[in-house]
């Protein structure tokens, strides 16, 4: 249902709403986890997708990532959950980046990207304001899956 | 280009003492084209370490680059420099760019309006250079990446500049630091980027990074003793 960098239907329902960003190198792979996250129940959560580069091909994009960030704002803040490498890269140079307009409060996740986001999501589904929802998918790096 | 002093006879050790917006210009055509020409070495580099894509990502960016070099023309130094890291940022989807892209707009806003750039002008914008790409990768010397060619490349430069060395000198210097570096990451272990996933496995491989650093430094270099011939 998303396009690169659109929100999901629950987008005009969800004032408050942390938003989740989601910054693969893989455009599939960043879909396939925001669809996992909706048939896992946290379809309320606000998730956009940054994957792949601009034409499409394999690798991060800082228009694409900008614009999910903007896309994701609910006025709660954004938590991006980036898979590795350059989406943390392009993600933190946004950040840093004093003349690109992203909302105030946006933080960037260290957790593994299926895990981190679907822990995010979930909580951020039922409302929880930031801290709750980084600490979620901070802690889904040690959840032990076995 | 400018050169103090008048021409003197022909064994008279000409110096360049300042580059102007057509130097940098020049500089950014030289590393474009040296890019291309060391853009499969370069991902051969990046094939043993990384995701085979370093050489690939910086020959898209600088064709980028080139193409925005001609409405550049006349453009001061920091404005050219800004723009090529903007190009950079905003065309190659790998690590490359947010990091080069970052250490060329930093020098660029470094220069701000000057037109033209002396030593110690340059010097803190390769240091402004140095800490953005710090911030943003939060890498260190000693983990195998582009700072271990560029950190050493500004201590060099920086003590050639309070020696009072010209230009010339100072840049061959900084650019010799920067090629010890390239050589000094071989043996180092990946603590950062795609390569720190491979542990152990990334020692004995040349650092990508580092390599194309001290190529973009080379060739600031050529740029400045080739004027200095003339």
């Amino acid at each position: 249902m998303s396009s690169g960098s659109g929100s999901t239907a629950q987008a005009n329902s969800a004032a408050g709403r942390v938003g989740i960003v989601l910054v693969s190198h893989s455009p599939r792979l960043a879909e396939a986890v925001a669809e996992l996250i909706r048939l896992l129940g946290a379809e309320q959560a606000v998730v956009t997708v940054a994957g792949g580069t601009d034409d499409g091909q394999f690798g991060t994009s800082d228009r694409l990532v900008a614009e999910a960030i903007n896309a994701a704002d609910r006025g709660a803040g954004v938590v991006v959950i980036p898979d590795l490498g350059s989406s943390v890269l392009t993600t933190r140079r946004l950040l840093l980046d004093d003349e690109v307009e992203l909302p105030p409060d946006v933080r960037i996740a260290d957790t593994p990207f299926v895990e981190g986001a679907v822990a995010a999501a979930s909580t951020a589904a039922f409302g929880a304001g930031i801290a709750a929802v980084m600490a979620a998918a901070e802690d889904a790096r040690s959840i032990p899956k076995l | 280009m400018s050169t103090p002093g008048s021409p003197g006879s022909p064994t008279q050790h000409r110096s360049v003492s300042t580059l102007d917006g057509d130097a940098v210009a020049e500089w950014i055509r030289r590393v474009a084209d040296a890019i291309d020409g060391q853009a499969d070495q370069l991902t051969a580099l990046d094939a043993a370490i990384g995701d085979a894509d370093h050489g690939i990502n910086m020959r898209r960016g600088f064709h980028a680059v080139r193409e925005a070099l001609p409405q550049q023309a006349g453009e001061l130094p920091g404005t050219i420099l800004i723009t090529v890291g903007r190009t950079l940022i905003s065309t190659v989807g790998g690590a490359s760019g947010p990091l080069y892209g970052t250490a060329f707009r930093a020098a660029g806003k470094s220069l701000g309006d000057a037109a033209t750039v002396e030593s110690a002008a340059l010097l803190e914008a390769l240091r402004a250079a140095l800490a953005g790409v710090k911030r943003l990768g939060a890498a260190s010397e000693g983990d195998k990446t582009m700072v271990d060619a560029l950190s050493p490349a500004v201590s060099a430069f920086a003590k050639a500049v309070e020696r009072g060395d010209d230009l010339a000198v100072a840049l061959t210097a900084a650019v010799s630091a920067a090629q010890r570096g390239v050589t000094a990451t071989i043996p180092l272990q990946a603590r950062k980027g795609r390569a720190s996933y491979l542990g152990a496995r990334s020692v004995g491989h040349q650092d990508p990074g580092a390599t194309s650093t001290a190529l973009i430094l080379d060739q600031l270099r050529a740029v400045v003793v080739d004027a200095a011939g003339e």
